[in-house]
């Protein structure tokens, strides 16, 4: 147990830190933090199990968290019939036709090898390809966009629960990450993060303008939940009743039957808000554990260390007859498949999906710096950065904003430097990032909780 | 008193163990010394510790008498001390002449006539001067290599397995290089692979084994020392 | 059948844009090979360097116009960027004394230092949002145009119009004379020479006895130049926008591995291949198709492509495409 005493202590700090933002700030803002440090833990695990456990920088974390959120969309949300019915037909096509694109090409460069003009040939059916599905989407297209355009304007989803779009999130980054992985897993260390940082932002791009399958920058909002809505809560007698109780010793010292009911009523808004907060922290942890579990075992198999013999040294791993690349691809789809996971759990916890909110900065490179913080290669590690800097990353402004009124107290209300700094205040979670992360990779490049060696 | 010379040099790589222990070399100007043995005798480690790629823990290295011992490579360079790597010894992506030029990087004067005169010893490179040396043939760019360690004017010119990798005619080219240097009045110490052949050149030789002194002599003793025929040269 | 206004068509709306842009992307892909080539990592604060020069390049703009210091026709700014090209260079020495010179020092794989520049990315985003703020900053001023569409009309009679942005002609012209002399320091100069030579191969040039503090130091002063004049430029055509910047890193990125990763000539080349694609798959052919048919083959829909929503898309493409047939680039063989 002594192993794990920095891990414990570790967590303890970070759980005193989330409730003492409860006490200070409100029990809300210290859940939705601890929700979203849940949120961010997945994704650390996903990118993880790519850098720790196999080397392998994966930039392109923004394009499968986002693919995690448009499965939400496209699994929830009630399908549209009158968009199905005017273009429906015309997109199911153009579907086949790309599929039929992507066999042919297959076929040319697996059975025709020696064909001198078998890249003209797979152009020629690039381009053709791509003039006749823009020939026959583009009607369709416009059709479905003109349907009530305020409202819907897409082709809906299927109308399933909600929960089921998490495991079609993994499914659908799992899906995308095979094709990459397929493309780009060969390259050396710094190409292979440059390709998927530019892949991921490809993936984007096309959920941001594909208005007919996402809605595009027009966002899709009040997406269903696996938790209850706060304003049933408030009408629902026995949720009055517990937080009646709950608060019975508070409640008690109010004389007036008025002043009573309005304090209970703003009572239960906030408990409301509290408990559905609580019911998402609960799937969430659900799910954390369950990777952790999974991960953990998975680090300590036989698999966990052939990766890691993998990782350490490609070419004595290669020259005892492991499939460098196979495993890669495996281990390259798998942490993906947890990051649309993650991007799935994110838009369902949020109830909207905006994807013009998709930027590098926020899902692609600070999930990296969680990852590097927290400790490369081991998991409690991994979970703890995600943990950390979400932290940070929410509380950097008010810390921030405390620092400058302490260091400018001197100076009147209306000096130019002071305000401005006040207004810079939310820009200085870049830069306490930004420090943090080269401070951590210059005095403890292990990371806050480093990987232990594992002597069997 | 030898013109350049390491004695007792004893050397490791980092806390590892020592590759080489009281091992002692010289070399005098005009003069061709080849350092044999069989691999991992030390004969590579023994060149390292000569240039000040590696730090002696014992033992001193000096030239013309001066201890440059605690000198770094850069430096050693400046004294006159030029090296030859086994691999990677030219600048693949820049011309024959620019690789000359970066060989006389130290020196302020004027490098053309050092450039002519280089070209004088090796034709062929005067023909390809403005070529990508990438694209010439391991022999040619093993002349680049040398040219280019002759541009400071060295008084020692160390080399390292030369006619690794090349065919046997053009071995015997380089050897007949190796010899016009010597005849400059340049010190060459060489480690070779090709026993035999380095030591028909050669006036002295020294051979290592496990790090140690094991014989030395001249070029044509060793030759003919029946222990050392039946041992390294596999005659 | 009319030619000539296709011609004037394509030129206005592609030929000269893609020059400018291709230009402004160059000289920041030229920058991302320096620093691989010779300080062997890739640089993710790119972008974000190139905005920090500009920052410079605007506030100065903004204090020259307010004491009435102006370059008449010509924009404020290019006044302004001798200024700052000494703080970029300045705050690059800084960033490479305090962080990267530890890590190559320490012989750290290219990926770790890869990962230092996330870091360097981070605090020079936050330090340029601290000071100038995240807004849309134009801060071109003098001659906007050097020809109007309509004084062009006038001129030829033509349906077409050609306008030339002076931004345009700038950006090329200084880009060529930038390109230019960087391109004579690195082949005709010793001490470019001897760069070369380092980023080749570093052992050997060690024991030539090139000095590699001075080569790093002389890298940084040539990133420096090379990163503030490529941001004002691109600022002054576009707009300054730290965002839009740390995003440009994306097509210069893929520029520089187009050209052959390390290789300047390749970089500065790729620039303009990773321009000229975005602008010619993007155009719309529909008015050039009216021109060079006849009529009755006149296209009714726009002959587009693709949207201009993928502009970027376009250029990863290309770059995967790259990437999976020729790793080492599309003008192999010839470096530096």
């Amino acid at each position: 147990m002594r192993n794990y005493a920095n891990v414990i202590a570790a967590y303890s700090v970070m759980l005193i830190l989330i409730i003492l933002v409860g006490i200070f700030q409100s029990w809300s803002i210290a859940l939705s933090i601890l929700n979203y440090c849940l949120i961010s833990a997945v994704m650390t695990i996903g990118a993880n199990i790519q850098w720790g456990y196999a080397g392998l920088i994966n930039f392109g974390i923004m394009g499968y968290t986002a693919l995690g959120g448009l499965a939400v969309v496209l699994v929830s949300v009630a399908p549209v019939p009158e968009a199905w019915s005017v273009g429906g037909l015309n997109l199911l096509i153009c579907l086949f036709l790309i599929f039929s694109m992507v066999i042919s090409i297959r076929i040319i460069i697996k059975k025709y090898k020696l064909l001198k003009n078998k890249y003209s040939i797979i152009a020629g059916i690039i381009i053709l390809g791509i003039i006749l599905i823009r020939f026959i989407s583009a009607p369709a297209i416009e059709a479905i966009e003109a349907i009530d355009p305020a409202k819907t304007g897409f082709l809906g989803g299927l109308g399933l629960p909600v929960l089921f779009s998490w495991i079609v999130g993994g499914l659908f980054a799992a899906g995308v990450a095979f094709v990459i992985g397929k493309i780009a897993l060969g390259l050396r260390a710094d190409y292979l993060a440059i390709a998927t940082l530019l892949i991921a932002e490809i993936i984007v791009s096309i959920i941001k303008h594909e208005d007919w399958l996402s809605r595009g920058v027009k966002n899709v909002i009040g997406l269903k939940r696996p938790a209850p809505y706060e304003i049933d809560l408030q009408n629902s007698e026995w949720f009055i009743n517990l937080v009646e109780k709950f608060n019975s010793s508070k409640l008690n010292l109010v004389n007036s039957v008025s002043d009573y009911q309005d304090i209970l009523k703003q009572l239960v808004i906030d408990a409301s808000s509290v408990y559905v907060k609580l019911c998402f922290t609960g799937l969430f942890l659900i799910v954390v554990i369950a990777l952790l579990i999974l991960t953990q075992r998975a680090l300590y198999s036989p698999w966990g260390r052939k990766m890691r013999a993998i990782r350490d040294n490609e070419i004595s791993a290669a020259a005892m007859g492991k499939n460098i690349v196979k495993e890669h691809l495996l281990i390259f789809v798998l942490g993906s498949a947890i990051v649309g996971l993650a991007g799935a759990m994110m838009v369902t916890n949020d109830g909207l999906f905006t994807p013009g909110s998709y930027r590098p900065m926020r899902y692609t490179f600070v999930i990296w710096v969680m990852v590097i913080v927290g400790g490369t290669g081991n998991n409690f590690g991994a979970i703890l950065g995600g943990f950390v800097v979400w932290f940070l990353w929410v509380q950097a402004a008010p810390i921030s904003l405390f620092l400058i009124n302490l260091f400018t107290a001197h100076l009147p209300e209306t000096n130019d430097l002071k305000v401005h700094l006040i207004n810079s205040a939310p820009y200085f979670r870049f830069l306490i990032i930004g420090i943090g992360l080269l401070f951590i990779m210059r005095y403890r490049p292990q990371g806050i909780l480093p990987e232990k060696i594992v002597k069997n | 008193m030898a013109f350049f010379e390491g004695n007792k040099m004893t050397a490791g790589y980092g806390d590892g163990p020592d590759i080489i222990t009281s091992c002692s070399l010289n070399v005098n100007r005009g003069e061709i010394v080849a350092i044999l043995g069989p691999n991992g005798a030390g004969k590579s480690t023994a060149m390292k510790s000569l240039l000040g790629l590696l730090k002696l823990k014992s033992g001193y290295v000096k030239i013309n008498d001066e201890d440059i011992s605690k000198l770094s490579p850069q430096d050693r360079v400046k004294k006159g001390i030029s090296f030859v790597p086994q691999t990677k010894n030219v600048f693949a992506e820049l011309t024959v002449q620019e690789n000359l030029e970066i060989g006389a990087f130290l020196r302020e004067d004027d490098i053309q006539s050092v450039i002519s005169e280089i070209y004088e010893l090796f034709p062929i490179l005067s023909e390809k001067k403005s070529q990508i040396v990438g694209e010439l043939s391991g022999g040619q760019r093993q002349q680049v290599a040398l040219g280019r360690a002759l541009m400071i004017k060295p008084s020692v010119l160390m080399l390292d397995e030369p006619t690794a990798g090349v065919s046997p005619i053009v071995m015997d080219e380089l050897f007949e290089h190796i010899i016009k240097i010597k005849k400059t009045n340049v010190a060459v110490i060489m480690v070779e692979q090709n026993a035999k052949q380095a030591l028909s050149i050669s006036d002295r030789g020294y051979v290592l084994v496990t790090g140690q002194n094991k014989f030395e002599g001249s070029g044509e003793d060793l030759l003919n020392d029946p222990e050392v025929r039946r041992s390294f040269l596999g005659v | 059948m009319d030619y000539i206004n296709a011609i004037i068509l394509l030129l206005n709306f592609t030929i000269l844009p893609a020059l400018t842009y291709g230009s402004q992307l160059a000289l920041g892909a030229i920058f991302v090979t320096l620093i691989y080539g010779i300080l062997r990592f890739a640089n993710f604060a790119t972008g974000d360097m190139m905005s920090f020069g500009t920052m410079f390049a605007v506030l100065l703009t903004y204090y020259f116009q307010s004491i009435g210091l102006s370059l008449g026709f010509l924009p404020t700014a290019l006044l302004t960027i001798p200024i700052a090209i000494f703080m970029m260079i300045f705050y690059m020495l800084i960033i490479d004394k305090f962080v990267f010179s530890y890590y190559r020092i320490k012989k750290s794989p290219p990926v770790q230092l890869a990962m230092v520049s996330v870091g360097v990315m981070f605090v020079t985003q936050a330090i340029i949002r601290i000071i100038i703020g995240p807004s849309d900053r134009r801060f071109l001023d003098g001659e906007k145009f050097i020809l109007k569409a309509t004084e062009f009309k006038q001129m030829t009679g033509l349906n077409e119009g050609l306008t030339i942005k002076s931004t345009q002609i700038i950006t090329i012209v200084v880009t060529i004379v930038v390109v230019s002399i960087m391109f004579w320091f690195l082949n005709k100069t010793k001490t470019g020479t001897s760069m070369r030579a380092y980023s080749d191969n570093e052992d050997l040039a060690l024991l030539s006895g090139i000095d590699p503090k001075k080569v790093v130091l002389i890298t940084w002063i040539i990133a420096g130049i090379l990163a503030t004049i490529g941001g004002v430029l691109y600022g002054l055509d576009k707009s300054y926008r730290p965002f839009v910047y740390f995003n440009n890193m994306l097509p210069i990125f893929a520029a520089a591995i187009v050209g052959g990763i390390g290789n300047p000539y390749g970089a500065f080349l790729g620039g303009y291949v990773i321009a000229f694609a975005e602008i010619f798959l993007t155009y719309a052919y529909k008015k050039f198709f009216g021109y060079i048919l006849p009529e009755t083959l006149e296209p009714n829909s726009l002959v587009q492509l693709l949207s201009t929503d993928y502009k970027f898309a376009i250029s990863f493409s290309i770059l995967v495409i790259v990437l999976l047939f020729r790793p080492s680039g599309i003008f192999e063989g010839k470096k530096i």
